[in-house]
Parts: structure tokens; C-alpha cells; sequence
């Protein structure tokens, strides 16, 4: 399956080409191509990909940013709010009345029952004078004649003149913080007035905030203590495992690394008059998922559209190389026909000349030996006489030899006149085959003939015609074994040309051979009385009447002579 | 019968020369077309048999000024070019349609000799 894939070209060695040979390796060609297509294609493509996935990191990051500190922001003042709101109220309330009215427990309570019901969030009240002491209490708790004098936060409520302290767990197990006020009487004397406020109302207000994700938003004190419950970074008073941000006038936003590849974003802000510290905690992730979306989607689109490049630019790739290679191919395939062709020309030449030469002197040896046969049959009574007309005949029959050789040589190498006739090559077949048939059904060989009769009829040389076909069967029938297979077959190729394969299933010829199976005495049945001129000539006629003739051969497998005809008497105009 | 043999190969043409004398045959040779034109100035020869390829006067040149000079004179042309068809397109041209290729069977010639003799003989 894959080896169909592989092109043509891909596993071929040149070995001939010559010169320039580093312009036919089709490999590193098609390497070439295919790198820098795709390289010229793809890395624009990668480059505005990474450019779009930073830019759109970056704008999400700056996004997450403002919504976080904004929302810290919002919440915080909220917030601050919520307590001023309280700290208003007490203030109010110390304003507003006298320190005698306040004194009285009847009225106080009078007062916490209006607060719980007007504002909401107050445990208890209580009075307490400059000494510490607490002289007045109204809430849930027996607090009443309790010094708080050495407790910090009286400390600081005197120093400042209000306080809010951290969030404790009261007697009944629920999260509690207290706020003070200090008041001063015109005469200078001051008492301190104080609220528990349930903080169950500061989570409803922190839950009710707006938080996208699972983001968690809650308050530390400033020793990272939780104050409010968190969803993920533990419970009311527990210690949280981030670290407590830095101070800032303002609301901040940053990224805790937590190592797992999953990073927070931290909104962090100081309460003002506050010990507390609101916090949101998101995981990044999380508010990045929609980014992550798009960017998943880019990076599909750009695997698709690469892969489909790759796939494009490989297959035009291999298609243009390819055709390249099948030009090369045939460019190298008429060269080396030119180069035969023009070797056999030459060859032809020298073969006449000789030829031409030794025709004199031969015909001087037969004249010679034709005197002395002529003497001797005058004079019979010369001793040995027998012999010697026996010697003499022998140079005569070699000499006859030699003649029919130079004849043949020079046919091999004549340029004749060119005799033109319309001819049908079927006929033609059917009478060289009735010249072999005795030697065809003596030997059994299957002779199967496909020339359709239909044939046009064309212009070429009758009599050149017959002797190549003639050459070429009897060529056949000496590599054939007794019965062997004989396939004569023509078609019209195109308008102009037809083919004619003369195809055996003899003993094949060599690939050595084959170079030179066209070449003037060359052959391989010198044993057996071949001279090497049957082929050579019928290159000869092919010639003579334009066409050209091919042979492919296997060793063992037999040989196939194609013949390439003009239909149009392109005969050799010399 | 006088036949003159023409050929610049003259160990050749003295041999076949020989050899037509020998069966009664009247033939002289010369080496080259020059000698063959001289010769004919005092000899009458029936027959010429030339050689295609000479020097100076070739063959069929040869036969052209020897017919000028007795237009009922005879010409076999024998050449070294092989086969028949190969000598037949120049041959033919010039008037010739005898020819014999070399080596030459000298019964071969002596056939052809009795052909062409005869063919003249029978012509009016």
C-alpha cells in the first residue's frame, strides 16, 4: 500500500548521466521544494498565530485585571460602609443621648431592640467607663462589672477614639466582632461605647457580591487569620495558606504561582479603619477558560490549514519532480538512441569503406585461383592434380564467402533510392510467414498474428518491408526452442505512425548484448553459422524507410522488437 | 568477337584477360579510361567491359566516349559496390544494363557476354 505511494523517482540512481549529475538527484530537488514551500507557507502562518494567541493573552490578562479590581474595589467599599453605617449609628447614638439615658439599662435595651430592628447585625451593647469598667450590658451575655482596662482594644479606642477589632467566636461558638466608640463629655471626662456585631450579615454581604467562577472572596486580618468563611481556603479563624498581601493605599491585583500550573489571581485591599483585608481568590484557569476556547479553536485552524498545506505542497511537489524526472528520463533514453544511431552510422561507414577496399584485392585472389583452376584443366596430367583442383576450389569458395560478406556489409551501409508504394502491412506479414511456415510447423512454433486488416494502407518500401519482418521472425526463430511462442502484432498508433512488435519467448538478450545487438557482426550464434549482419541490416532498412527499431529484452523471458513506421513515406532523403 | 577490359586494377583485369583467352575469347585490357580511348583509335572491339570506380575517366564516362566513337559498341560494367541494385541507379542512368559485381565468376561474364552479344545480334 504505501510503496504505491512512493513516487517514481524516489529510490532512482543515476548512474550515466554524466555531467551535471547533481541536477538529477530528484530527492534532495523535491526536499528542496517541498522545505521551502512549506517553509515560505507555514511559518507566516505559525508567526501571526503566536503574535494573535500573545495578543489575546495579554488583553484577557489586563481584562481579568480591571474586572478583579473592580469588583475588590466595589465590595470594599460596600463594606466599609456596612461598618461605617454602625459606627455612625453608635456615634449617633452616644451624640444623642445622655450619658444618663445610655446609663439606663431599660432604655439601652429600648435602643439595641431598635438597632437590631432598623439596622440589624448588633449582638449587645454596653457602657463602659474610662476606668474599664463596664457598668452597663444588654445582650445575651452576663458582661455587666467587667474591667476591660488592660485589653488592647480599650488601649487603642482611648488612643484613637474608635475601634474595630478582628472577628472572635463569642460564647455560643458564632463569629463576632466588636466596635467602640470613645465620647467625651464637654468637661473632658470620656466613656467608651460598644456593639458586638453578629458578622453573619458581612458574609451574606460578601456572598452577595457578584463572583464569576468559582472565585472566593473574603477578609483576613492582617495576620492572614480568616475572617469571614472562604470556600476553598478554610473556615472562620483558621489560618489561611496564602501569604497576606503587602499594604496598599489601594485595591491590587496579582498572580500567586502555586507551582501546579494552575495559577491565582489575588484581589487584594486594605479596609480602611479596618484590620481586615479583602481578598478574591480566583484560579486563572478558570477566568481564562473562554480565551482558552478561542485559542483551542485557532490551533485547530491552524493544524487543519497546515496539514492541509503540507499535504498540497507534497503532492504538487512530488507531481512536478515527477514529470521532470519522466523528461529526464526520456531525454536520456533518446540520447543514448542518438548516441546508437549515430555509433551505428559511423560504423556503417567504416563497414562500406573496408568492404569497398577489400572487394579489389578479393577479386584479384578469385581471378587468380580461377586462371590456375583454368591452367589445371588443361593439363590434367600434372602430378596431384586432384589436390590441387581440390585447393583451388577451396579459395574460391572462400573467396565467394568473403564476397557475400562485403555484399551484405555494404547493403548494411547503402543509401539507396527510396521506392514508394502504398503497401499493406498485413499482406506483407502473411507473405513472409509463408516463406517460415514449413520451419514454424516443422519445429512447432506457435506463430499468433494480430494485424488487423483494417490497417490504413501507407506509404513505404514493399520489398524493405518484407525483409525486415523476414529478418527479424528468422532472428526470433534462431533464439526460440521448439515450441516457443511467436507474437506478430501491429497498431495504428497515431495518425501518423504504426507500430509493428515482433515479440519471441526465446532465450532473450543481455543487457550488455542489447547495446550492441544492432552493431555490424556482432553476434551470439557464432557456432552455429550466424554472421552478425541479419540485425544490422534490418537497422539498416528501418532506417532507410524513416522509421526507428527498439528491443526489450529479458534474459530467459524472450525479446520484443518494436518498429515505429511513418504512415507517410518519411523515407531517409539523402 | 573483341572485347576490351578497362580496369585500373590491373593485376585483376590482366588475369581475367588471360582467362577469356582462354576460352578462345579475342580480349586485351588497359589500366585506365585514357589508355582504353588510345587503344580504341587502332583496335574494333565489340564489347567493353568496364570497371565503375577508375580514376580520371570512371566507368560510365568511359562508356559515354566510347559509344560517341562507335555507337554500336557493347559495355558489362563490373563494380565493387556489391550488390546489383547498388549499381543499378547510376547504370541505368547512363544507358548500361549489364553489370556483374566483383569478385567476378568468369562463367558468370562469359553468360552475360553470349546475352548481350546475342541481344545485339537479334537487333535489327
Amino acid at each position: 500500500m504505501f510503496e504505491r505511494l512512493i513516487p517514481k523517482f524516489w529510490n532512482e540512481r543515476f548512474t550515466d548521466t554524466g555531467p551535471f549529475r547533481r541536477l538529477f538527484n530528484y530527492r534532495r530537488i523535491w526536499r528542496l521544494a517541498v522545505l521551502l514551500t512549506a517553509c515560505v507557507a507555514i511559518v507566516p502562518l505559525f508567526m501571526l498565530a503566536i503574535l494573535d494567541l500573545n495578543v489575546t493573552r495579554r488583553s484577557a490578562e489586563t481584562e481579568i485585571n480591571l474586572r478583579v479590581s473592580k469588583l475588590v474595589s466595589n465590595t470594599d467599599r460596600t463594606l466599609t460602609f456596612f461598618l461605617e453605617e454602625r459606627r455612625y449609628a453608635l456615634d449617633f447614638i452616644v451624640r444623642s443621648h445622655a450619658y444618663a439615658e445610655l446609663a439606663d439599662r431599660r432604655h439601652l435595651a429600648g435602643i439595641l431592640k431598635s438597632l437590631k430592628e432598623a439596622m440589624g447585625g448588633f449582638t449587645d451593647l454596653g457602657l463602659i467607663r474610662a476606668s474599664g469598667e463596664q457598668v452597663v450590658y444588654v445582650g445575651p451575655y452576663d458582661l455587666e462589672g467587667k474591667n476591660y482596662r488592660g485589653e488592647d482594644w480599650f488601649q487603642e479606642t482611648l488612643e484613637r477614639g474608635h475601634f474595630i477589632s478582628d472577628v472572635f467566636l463569642g460564647f455560643r461558638e458564632a463569629p463576632h466582632l466588636v466596635i467602640a466608640i470613645k465620647h467625651r463629655h464637654p468637661d473632658g471626662s470620656f466613656y467608651v461605647f460598644r456593639a458586638t456585631l453578629d458578622t453573619e450579615r458581612f458574609n451574606q454581604v460578601l456572598s452577595q457580591m457578584e463572583r464569576s467562577g468559582d472565585g472566593d472572596m473574603f477578609l483576613v486580618n492582617r495576620h492572614g487569620v480568616l475572617q469571614t468563611p472562604s470556600r476553598y481556603h478554610g473556615g472562620v479563624l483558621q489560618k489561611l495558606a496564602l501569604a497576606v498581601p503587602e499594604y496598599a493605599e489601594t485595591t491590587r491585583v496579582y498572580e500567586i504561582d502555586t507551582g501546579r500550573g494552575d495559577p491565582l489571581v489575588v484581589g487584594a485591599s486594605y479596609i480602611k479603619g479596618t484590620p481586615f483585608i479583602l481578598m478574591l481568590v480566583t484560579r486563572k484557569n478558570e477566568l481564562m477558560r473562554p480565551v482558552h476556547r478561542t485559542q483551542l479553536l485557532l490551533i485547530g485552524f491552524i493544524a487543519v490549514s497546515t496539514t492541509l498545506i503540507l499535504v498540497v505542497i507534497i503532492g504538487v511537489a512530488t507531481r512536478l519532480v515527477n514529470v521532470v524526472y519522466i523528461a529526464d528520463q526520456q531525454r536520456v533514453r533518446t540520447l543514448r538512441e542518438a548516441q546508437q544511431s549515430s555509433r551505428l552510422a559511423s560504423i556503417g561507414r567504416l563497414a562500406a569503406g573496408v568492404a569497398h577496399e577489400i572487394n579489389n584485392p578479393l577479386a584479384i585472389i578469385g581471378e587468380k585461383a580461377g586462371l590456375l583452376k583454368d591452367i589445371l584443366s588443361i593439363d590434367s596430367n600434372y602430378p596431384r592434380h586432384a589436390k590441387l583442383v581440390g585447393l583451388v576450389d577451396s579459395i574460391t569458395a572462400s573467396v565467394d564467402r568473403c564476397g557475400a560478406i562485403t555484399e551484405r556489409l555494404l547493403g548494411f551501409a547503402r543509401h539507396l533510392e527510396f521506392k514508394v508504394e502504398p503497401v499493406n502491412l498485413a499482406e506483407i506479414v502473411h507473405e513472409v510467414l509463408g516463406f517460415l511456415h514449413r520451419e514454424a510447423s516443422y519445429r512447432s512454433i506457435a506463430v499468433e498474428v494480430d494485424v488487423p486488416e483494417d490497417l490504413p494502407q501507407f506509404v513505404s518500401d514493399h520489398g524493405k518491408l518484407q525483409q525486415i519482418l523476414l529478418n527479424l521472425v528468422n532472428n526470433a526463430f534462431a533464439a526460440m526452442n521448439d515450441g516457443g511462442n511467436l507474437q506478430i502484432r501491429a497498431r495504428l498508433e497515431t495518425d501518423q505512425t504504426i507500430v509493428l512488435t515482433v515479440k519471441d519467448d526465446g532465450c532473450g538478450i543481455s543487457e550488455g548484448d542489447m547495446e550492441r545487438i544492432f552493431e555490424p557482426f556482432f553476434t551470439t550464434k557464432k557456432d552455429k553459422g550466424g554472421t552478425g549482419l541479419g540485425l544490422s541490416i534490418t537497422y539498416g532498412l528501418v532506417q532507410e524507410i524513416g522509421g526507428t527499431i527498439r528491443v526489450d529484452s529479458e534474459v530467459g523471458r524472450g525479446a520484443t522488437f518494436t518498429i515505429t513506421l511513418p504512415t507517410q513515406g518519411g523515407g531517409r532523403k539523402d | 568477337m573483341r572485347v576490351l577490359l578497362v580496369d585500373d586494377e590491373t593485376e585483376f583485369v590482366s588475369t581475367l584477360a588471360e582467362r577469356l583467352s582462354m576460352r578462345n575469347i579475342d580480349a586485351d585490357w588497359v589500366g585506365s579510361g585514357e589508355e582504353a580511348l588510345k587503344r580504341m583509335a587502332d583496335h574494333v572491339y565489340d564489347l567493353a567491359v568496364l570497371d565503375v570506380k577508375m580514376p580520371h575517366i570512371g566507368g560510365i564516362e568511359l562508356m559515354r566516349r566510347m559509344r560517341a566513337r562507335r555507337p554500336e559498341m557493347k559495355f558489362i560494367f563490373m563494380t565493387g559496390h556489391g550488390s546489383e541494385q547498388d549499381f543499378q541507379a547510376g547504370a541505368s542512368e547512363a544507358g548500361a544494363e549489364y553489370y556483374l559485381a566483383k569478385p567476378v565468376h568468369i562463367e558468370d561474364l562469359m553468360r552475360k557476354m553470349t546475352e548481350v552479344l546475342g541481344a545485339g545480334a537479334s537487333r535489327p
